[in-house]
């Protein structure tokens, strides 16, 4: 019972901030409709009871990624982009188009699944074990991913910093 | 059990696609490269959703596991392409992908 209006009222609000990501002008709206979007898709992580990447999910995305997107709109300055129901030619129309039959047949092809219904008990979601399936199993890739991260912090210092004009002439 | 409005997977799966779909309308129309950026991470989050709803039904650890590690890559990748974005305004002094073009033709 707490699990359907919990689920619907997650559904809602994610939707919501879907719509509102795509649709509206000023890129600092979009940021705020994409937080709600996490924190709707966190929620839904909650009720299917994976406890751990709901607050990793709030923690990364929401805490650290989208206040990354968030300085950056600032630092630029960006005006509003156009709406969809402005200048709407045929490009934008056919990518509507394109989308929507994405969602069809990505649905049609749920649908026709059969034997989706059933519900086990689940006891992965707990914080111990997911952290004993990390440092065993997955002990490789968790390690991996460290060198990715700071491959990735290295190359965007390198990518965003200013050059200093005085510095790179000389050797 | 309330009957035909409780959750079972089909909801799930059916949900993340349309973020998905919605997901691709966005990259498709939008004009801002940060917003366009922003929806690839909609679709991302879409299919952390499709993966841990089907961690949960079909009783598998492994689900969470990949979505750790895509929740790590999509940082990593924000990362670099909010730099990168950056760095083409600084050059450009504009993010509007119509506009970054450097075909000559």
């Amino acid at each position: 019972m707490l699990e359907t209006i919990l689920f619907w009222f997650l559904a809602v609000m994610t939707l919501t901030g879907a719509f509102g990501l795509v649709l509206h002008r000023n890129p600092v709206y979009c940021a705020l409709f994409l937080i709600l979007t996490l924190f709707g898709i966190a929620g839904l992580f909650l009720v299917l009871q994976a406890e751990f990447l709901a607050i990793i999910q709030i923690l990364v995305y929401a805490g650290a990624i989208m206040v990354l997107f968030l300085f950056v709109i600032m630092l630029l300055n960006l005006g509003n982009d156009e709406a969809l129901h402005e200048n709407f030619n045929l490009i934008k129309g056919f990518s509507v188009l394109l989308g929507t039959t994405l969602a069809l047949l990505l649905v049609k092809s749920i649908l026709s699944a059969k034997g989706l219904t059933q519900r086990p008990e689940f006891s992965y979601g707990k914080v111990e074990n997911v952290g004993k399936l990390l440092l065993n199993e997955y002990v490789f890739p968790f390690e991996a991913i460290s060198f990715v991260l700071i491959a990735a912090l290295i190359g965007a210092i390198v990518i965003a910093k200013k050059t200093n004009p005085e510095y790179s002439g000389r050797k | 059990m309330n009957g035909m409005l409780h959750p079972n997977l089909y909801f799930y799966l059916i949900l993340s696609a349309v973020l998905f779909a919605l997901g691709t309308i966005g990259v498709l129309t939008r004009r801002n490269a940060i917003v366009i950026f922003m929806c690839v991470e909609l679709m991302l989050n879409a299919v952390n959703l499709t993966l841990i709803a089907f961690s949960r039904y079909l009783n598998n650890p492994h689900g969470q596991m990949i979505v750790i590690f895509v929740m790590c890559v999509a940082a990593a990748e924000a990362v670099v392409g909010l730099a990168i974005i950056i760095a083409i305004f600084r050059n450009k002094q504009t993010v509007n992908v119509t506009d970054i073009n450097i075909f000559k033709w």
